[in-house]
């Protein structure tokens, strides 16, 4: 009998000492994603245009662009990179527990969100902001003829604390479910459970193409909130937070210097004079931009060639939807897209 | 025994050869590893959250929530925290609680049918059973909820039963009783009627001994109470109650009592999906009794209900009890799958409150502390009822 008790005390002893020398070793992300030849990337999966698994298996849109625009950049090749589906509840602890490399789930940018949460916010790639969708038939054009409403939410968003706030405002009451699944709360409001669902507008865009009978819906036209949406990085990995942060400038950069998938290529280093260009696309002597981020040379030509500049990856999944580019323009032509000098 | 001890060797047995303390020994040891481990663990934990900037501590609870939850106790989004979770665990109380009941009573009546001697209830028992216990509960929920309830007319197509009762995709709306100032009046009367009943079953119970006969207690207490009740709801000057029926306005009904849609689905399918595994539990506790016991009841010629009620069930109600209680405790820890339909439990709006706050691992452990204590209460409650129905019969 002592004696097996002996050897589980020792194997607890054995355990007791392996574990924390396993928690030591710590890399960084980057080094991480380099040596595992593969980058983890979470998204979502019920917002076509966004994030979305379409029939044939094969991962679309915005924010899943992105991803593979960081896999080019860190690995040379966009197919390096697993796409997790998280509901918007789960988002946070998956990347705190490193479960996710960067998370591309259209997140809005809080103050909350950047100090209580363990996130370090990328700049954002979509500017946004809440509004309404109800059915044409109720005749509503403003938010004060709500009160009294069922409206429908998703957990964990911002938008569920911008609705309590907006009501409050307004002193009106609403009856407000949240609801765990998009696909859910959709769902709910199609069969009649709300009046009205609140999200991004460009969600509510997304998702009225997938209603019963998408004419019967309308868009409010009144925006409660800001919604700025972009990658996030788990909260003192500032290598990695460098890397995603200047992959999302290097879309913005090659929209603003006419820098296309279809052209990146005839770019040399004979023909081009433009200094900054070089710098950008590695096309000069030195080592470039990409050695100070820890990447390739020629890593911002590997993300234009994969993806496409900023305006290619909003045509290719946001205009089908009906989006209008809006503010999501480059500064120079009066929009909020400023890409960092690449010096 | 006969000491064998050599001479010169000291009697004494030197104490890493003495089992007595080799045992003590190695339990510490191992007790000592558990501690080490644990508290590895807890350090490499917080040495993580170090890392993301993140401490641990529960003040969060009394910020403002900031977000609303759609049903339970009265709550506001301008609340604290504490309230809104509060208001998760009442809510999860109330659909297990209910559930509980229900599913007791559908396990009571199909466990009994799939014993009844009729072919198709006995068939139609045994369909229920298999049905609902061999497909998974959260297919379930989102059945009954996208494909039951959600199918019901819209607000204003409402199907418009007797007595002002009102069924659409919104909910299930009855009328609600108001308490008057007559209230207190019945009330007096309900207490009469109370202390009145307690008497007649102990003179009852005393009478039943002296004949030494088995016999229904409650027979004169029941029929004393009700009268008295009756009579009280007549003779009070202003009826203790008022009906308050639901009326359309605006978007939905006001007033009168509402079931949602959520609460409505959910407390369906727990009540059929955990019924179907105690009816098992029924049939399997009134099986066990043997053959013999019955034949023998008869021979000695008590009834078929007093067989059941004074040989049968007093045997199968100590086999039923255990596997029962885990049956309850399943019910509740399921309703956490209520999170899939918009049903705010405590699970819902705990996990609103970690994304809101960041503060995931104390929100953790306090529903898991909730869940702890809501089924060792009713782990506990169940153990009473054993021990009681053992002693003082059915």
């Amino acid at each position: 009998m002592h004696k097996f008790l002996f050897r589980v005390s020792a194997f607890v002893l054995a355990i007791a000492l392996v574990v924390p020398l396993l928690a030591e070793g710590e890399e960084g992300i980057l080094d991480k994603v380099k040596n595992r030849g593969r980058l983890i990337c979470g998204v979502n999966k019920e917002l076509p245009g966004f994030g979305f698994l379409g029939q044939d298996g094969e991962w679309k849109g915005f924010d899943v662009d992105y991803g593979r625009a960081i896999a080019a950049a860190v690995l040379g090749d966009p197919n390096k990179v697993e796409f997790r589906p998280l509901k918007a509840a789960e988002r946070f602890p998956a990347l705190q527990t490193g479960e996710i490399d960067v998370l591309i789930r259209n997140t809005t940018w809080t103050l909350t969100r950047d100090t209580d949460l363990g996130a370090d916010f990328c700049p954002p790639t979509f500017y946004d902001g809440q509004g309404f969708m109800l059915r044409k038939e109720l005749g509503i054009t403003s938010l004060k003829e709500l009160a009294g409403a069922t409206i429908g939410v998703t957990a964990g968003s911002t938008t569920e604390l911008n609705l309590a706030d907006t009501t409050r405002a307004l002193g009106i009451e609403v009856e407000s479910i949240v609801f765990e699944e998009t696909e859910t709360l959709y769902q709910s409001y199609d069969q009649g459970r709300c009046d009205a669902v609140t999200s991004d507008k460009s969600q509510l865009v997304s998702r009225r193409q997938s209603l019963k009978n998408p004419d019967d819906h309308i868009i409010l036209d009144v925006t409660i909130s800001k919604e700025p949406l972009g990658p996030v990085t788990v909260h003192g990995d500032n290598k990695w937070n460098d890397v995603v942060s200047w992959v999302v400038y290097a879309t913005f950069s090659a929209e603003e210097h006419g820098i296309t998938q279809a052209n990146v290529s005839t770019f040399k280093p004979e023909n081009t004079e433009n200094p900054e260009i070089k710098r950008f696309l590695g096309l000069d002597e030195s080592g470039g931009m990409g050695e100070k981020l820890g990447l390739s040379k020629d890593w911002a030509r590997q993300v234009i060639a994969a993806v496409g500049n900023y305006g290619e990856i909003f045509d290719r999944n946001l205009t089908p939807l009906g989006l209008p580019r809006g503010v999501n323009k480059p500064w120079t032509q009066g929009g909020l897209l400023y890409a960092m000098p690449f010096r | 025994m006969k000491n064998n001890t050599p001479k010169g060797v000291s009697g004494k047995i030197p104490f890493w050869r003495d089992i007595r303390v080799l045992r003590v020994l190695f339990q510490v040891i191992f007790l000592l590893g558990v501690i080490l481990l644990l508290v590895i663990l807890y350090t490499n934990m917080l040495k993580g959250l170090r890392g993301l900037g993140l401490t641990l501590n529960l003040d969060f609870l009394q910020d403002e929530a900031g977000f609303d939850i759609s049903e339970g106790i009265p709550y506001e989004p301008s609340d604290v925290y504490l309230k809104a979770f509060w208001v998760g665990i009442l809510n999860t109380l109330k659909v297990s609680i209910i559930g509980i009941v229900c599913a007791t009573l559908l396990g009571l009546l199909f466990g009994i049918a799939r014993l009844s001697s009729n072919w198709l209830i006995r068939t139609i028992a045994t369909a229920y059973v298999e049905c609902f216990r061999n497909v998974p509960l959260l297919l379930q929920i989102l059945f009954w909820y996208t494909a039951v309830v959600g199918q019901l007319p819209r607000v204003r197509e409402s199907i418009a039963l007797f007595g002002g009762v009102f069924i659409n995709n919104r909910g299930i709306y009855l009328p609600s009783p108001e308490p008057t100032s007559g209230l207190k009046i019945w009330l007096g009367f309900l207490g009469a009627g109370f202390l009145l009943a307690v008497i007649l079953y102990v003179v009852r119970w005393r009478k039943l001994q002296q004949l030494d006969r088995p016999g229904f207690r409650a027979k004169w207490a029941l029929p004393a109470f009700l009268i008295v009740a009756l009579c009280g709801w007549f003779l009070t000057p202003d009826r203790p109650f008022t009906l308050d029926l639901p009326v359309l306005q605006g978007f939905n009904f006001k007033g009168g009592m509402r079931f949602s849609p959520e609460f409505s689905a959910l407390l369906i399918a727990l009540s059929v999906y955990t019924g179907a595994f105690i009816a098992e539990i029924v049939r399997s506790g009134i099986q066990s009794v043997v053959k013999g016991q019955r034949e023998a009841a008869r021979a000695v010629g008590l009834s078929e209900s007093q067989t059941l009620r004074l040989i049968v069930l007093p045997q199968s109600i100590p086999i039923i009890v255990p596997p029962l209680t885990s049956q309850y405790l399943n019910l509740t820890k399921n309703s956490s799958l209520a999170v899939a339909i918009g049903f705010p439990d405590l699970v819902s709006v705990g996990n609103t409150m970690m994304t809101q706050t960041g503060q995931s691992i104390p929100v953790f452990a306090m529903i898991m502390a909730s869940y702890l204590v809501m089924s060792l209460t009713t782990s506990a409650a169940m153990n009473w009822y054993n021990r009681w129905i053992n002693r003082v019969g059915f």
